[in-house]
């Protein structure tokens, strides 16, 4: 242990622990329990405290921030109403296996359990939803709490850790002990994989006529992207990738074949369908992936890579699996692979006769402005470089199939959760932490609601986030479902009448905004936005209002349940 | 199939909750779940009954193995191991049925804890089936109440 000698108060440990932890950003919320430590940060320059105006909006930002950095988001919040304002970016950062460290205040020790003003019980509360929590209960052990719950968070399959610190605790005094390393023996993950399990799926590899690389998240996360990039031109294996791998591989290249599952490409299903080997690595066999577990990957022999040993096995039976980190098992691959592969051009030229059967497409001939016309215009004027953050709903999927992804860290998007009001604070976050790329943020009428009012964190710091807001005057996707499978009955969908004009209360809020109606304006309208630097800028992008996502496989449903287009054409708009 | 799992854990507050918040939210059955602290006070021991098949088994291993504050999962079902659970029961006792009782209770290895004018309280300790048969059996002659303390398990010495 490393004493700095100095007796401090815990206000004061909490900080300089976030300064030995490498922290940029505190996003945070002050409170009655935190006043301490707000006095401590008024004097403190290292460290950036960017105030939100909602807890929620806190929670995304520290995991926009993670997701586009790879280092862990760190949120402050006071306890009571702050602590449970920040249950669900807990709980989305739970879903999709981001690291970040949540430090909520709490009342003082004594009064814990009696009902006191502001108290809830928040680590009760956050346990299904986080990787670890702990609540602190003598200043002493302050330091080394701060020390496991980064530990915590960014080891093995990352996640949000809580840290409940009770207001005594943060006025108490005593010498600060910084662990130059965390012991916790209930905690050892499989980072290296088993050699012998490595040596069988080469062997599988070399063997398979018809192989192909499912990538998740966890490929992103593992920072392995350009071992996967060198396996799979090696071996000449097509990669299809969950919303939450895009970019793990480049989506220019000849052997992607964009995103499988619910709203993949049609070729890509039809890969999963077809292939005689699934290498699936870092991804977890989602139901949004798999539909249909019993028809899923029928004829194949299946690998599964993963960091986490419940995800093994848990949705579908895999014939090899090999636990361990990402980068590690297809590095591993790479040196035991011999250089030389099997003959895969039938099975190359049948998976492009699928994407020629059934490319992604959309209507153009009328001069009406489309979502996808949008997304696939950004992708162009960005040249696939953008970050690009999503909310959730259609224009969510019509990101992942209208926008060319190449590199990592490039989609921040709600995976698991789905949940609307992500995006903004997201897209905020992100663009603390990336400077030299430009941050997008494709966002529905709907969901750019539910957290608006973190415009006011992006307009106050000059954010030069872009906001192209797609206003289908709908909650579109709960529309789509109702259309599809519930009769025409769309019961409360339409905003068309209830939604402000977001051009005007962009600007109260001091953000710059336009409204486009037609391609050619938006197109006009993505330059101007992507050239404008000087704080937030929201585009309004009046698009259709019926338009549908496809492919589309039921839920629950088969590849030959695949949805194609809209069935009915007298509904079409 | 019935299991039962042996779970090391870091000895403090919210180790149990832990667990048993997990159960509940995996939809996992719990038949019992009994703690207490081991030969080392840093570390408690759980034992945990539950059922599924062997997917759902495995899954159960692994979730545990996962929660931070858990050092070690041993599933004892296929090894050799001890397994007992305390039985406190209280008896309508009646001059009728008096003898029938305390032969019972003998039947049984069981030991009286407790005699009033009305009632009787007697404590068995067995295997949870032994503990299953002895309520059985007990039942007739009328239980005004009766606690269990779910089962313990150890593995069986070299
Ligand atoms: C917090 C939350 N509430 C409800 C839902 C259910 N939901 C999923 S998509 C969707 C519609 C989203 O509408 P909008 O933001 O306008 O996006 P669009 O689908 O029109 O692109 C809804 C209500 C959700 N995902 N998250
Ligand atoms: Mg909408």
């Amino acid at each position: 242990m490393h004493s700095s000698g100095k007796t401090l108060n815990g206000s004061e440990i909490f900080i300089e622990c976030l300064r030995r932890e490498d922290v940029d950003y505190i996003f945070g919320y002050p409170g009655g329990s935190l006043l301490k430590v707000y006095e401590t940060l008024y004097d403190v320059n290292d460290i950036e405290h960017i105030l939100v105006r909602h807890e929620q909006g806190a929670t995304h930002m520290a995991e926009g921030y993670a997701r586009a950095t790879g280092k862990p988001g760190v949120v402050l919040v006071t306890s009571g109403p702050g602590a449970t304002n920040t249950v669900t970016g807990i709980a989305n950062a739970y879903m999709d296996s981001s690291p970040m460290v949540v430090f909520t205040g709490q009342v003082p020790s004594a009064l814990i359990g009696n009902d006191a003003f502001q108290e809830a019980d928040i680590v009760g509360i956050t346990r299904p939803i986080t990787k670890h929590n702990f609540l602190v209960k003598d200043v002493k052990e302050l330091a080394m709490t701060i020390r496991k719950a980064f530990y915590l968070a960014t080891t093995g399959r990352q996640g949000p850790v809580l840290v409940d610190m009770p207001k005594d605790i943060l006025n108490a005094s005593c010498t600060m002990d910084w662990p130059e390393t965390v012991e916790i023996r209930g905690f050892k993950p499989t980072i290296k994989c088993h050699i012998n399990q490595v040596e069988k799926a080469a062997q599988k590899i070399a063997q398979a006529k018809r192989p192909l690389l499912y990538i998740g998240g966890g490929v992103i996360s593992a920072e392995a992207s350009e071992e996967l990039r060198a396996l799979a031109i090696q071996q000449n294996i097509p990669v299809t990738m969950t919303l939450q791998g895009l970019g793990a591989f480049p989506g220019n290249h000849p052997l992607s074949m964009g995103m499988l599952g619910m709203h993949g490409t049609y070729w890509a299903n039809q890969a999963v369908n077809r292939c005689d080997l699934l290498i699936a690595v870092g991804a977890r066999f989602d139901d949004r992936v798999t539909g249909k577990i019993d028809t899923f990957a029928p004829q194949a022999y299946k690998i599964h890579n993963d960091i986490d040993p419940t995800n093994v096995d848990k949705n579908i039976q895999v014939d090899l699996p090999v636990v361990g980190d990402a980068k590690n098992f297809l590095a591993a691959l790479l040196d035991v692979m011999p250089g030389t592969q099997e003959n895969r051009d039938p099975w190359l030229a049948e998976i492009n006769a699928w994407r020629e059967q059934c490319p992604l497409s959309y209507s153009s001939e009328d001069n009406a402005l489309r979502t996808e016309f949008v997304i696939e215009e950004v992708s162009k004027q960005t040249k696939g470089n953008a970050v690009v953050v999503t909310d959730v709903g259609q224009h969510q999927m019509w990101t992942s199939q209208f926008y060319t992804f190449i590199n990592p860290r490039s989609i921040i998007t709600s995976g698991g959760l789905g949940t609307m009001g992500y995006g903004l604070p997201a897209a905020i976050g992100a663009a603390f932490g990336i400077k030299d790329r430009p941050v997008v943020l494709f966002c529905g009428d709907g969901g750019f609601m539910m957290n608006i009012q973190e415009l006011v964190t992006a307009v106050h710091h000059k954010i030069p986030i872009k906001i192209f807001l797609i206003n289908n005057s709908f909650l579109g996707m709960v529309r789509q479902w109702q259309e599809l499978f519930h009769q025409e009955k769309y019961s409360f969908t339409d905003l068309g009448s209830s939604n402000p004009d977001f051009v005007k209360v962009a600007e109260a809020f001091g953000c710059k905004a336009l409204m486009a109606d037609n391609p050619d304006g938006a197109k006009e309208a993505i330059k101007l936005a992507l050239a404008w630097n000087d704080g937030p800028i929201l585009v309004d992008f009046r698009v259709v209002k019926k338009d549908m996502v496809f492919p589309m496989v039921p839920a629950g449903g088969s590849i030959s349940d695949m949805l194609l287009a809209r069935l009915n054409p007298k509904t079409m708009v | 199939m019935k299991h039962i799992i042996s779970v090391l854990v870091e000895n403090k507050f919210g180790s149990l909750n832990q667990v048993a918040a997990m159960f509940s939210a995996r939809g996992f059955n719990l038949e019992s779940i009994s703690i207490g602290e081991t030969e080392d006070r840093e570390i408690s021991r759980m034992t945990i009954v539950t059922r599924g098949d062997d997917q759902i088994i495995s899954q159960v291993l692994k979730q545990l193995n996962r929660l931070v504050d858990t050092i070690k999962v041993i599933d004892l079902t296929r090894q050799p191991h001890v397994e007992r659970e305390l039985l406190l029961m209280t008896l309508k006792l009646t001059k009728t049925q008096q003898h029938e009782i305390f032969e019972l209770i003998n039947v049984f290895k069981g030991k009286v804890v407790d005699i009033k004018q009305k009632s009787i309280t007697i404590e068995v300790i067995g295997s949870p089936d032994k503990i299953n048969t002895t309520i059985d059996i007990f039942r007739v002659y009328g239980i005004k109440e009766l606690a269990r303390s779910g089962a313990v398990a150890i593995h069986r010495g070299e």
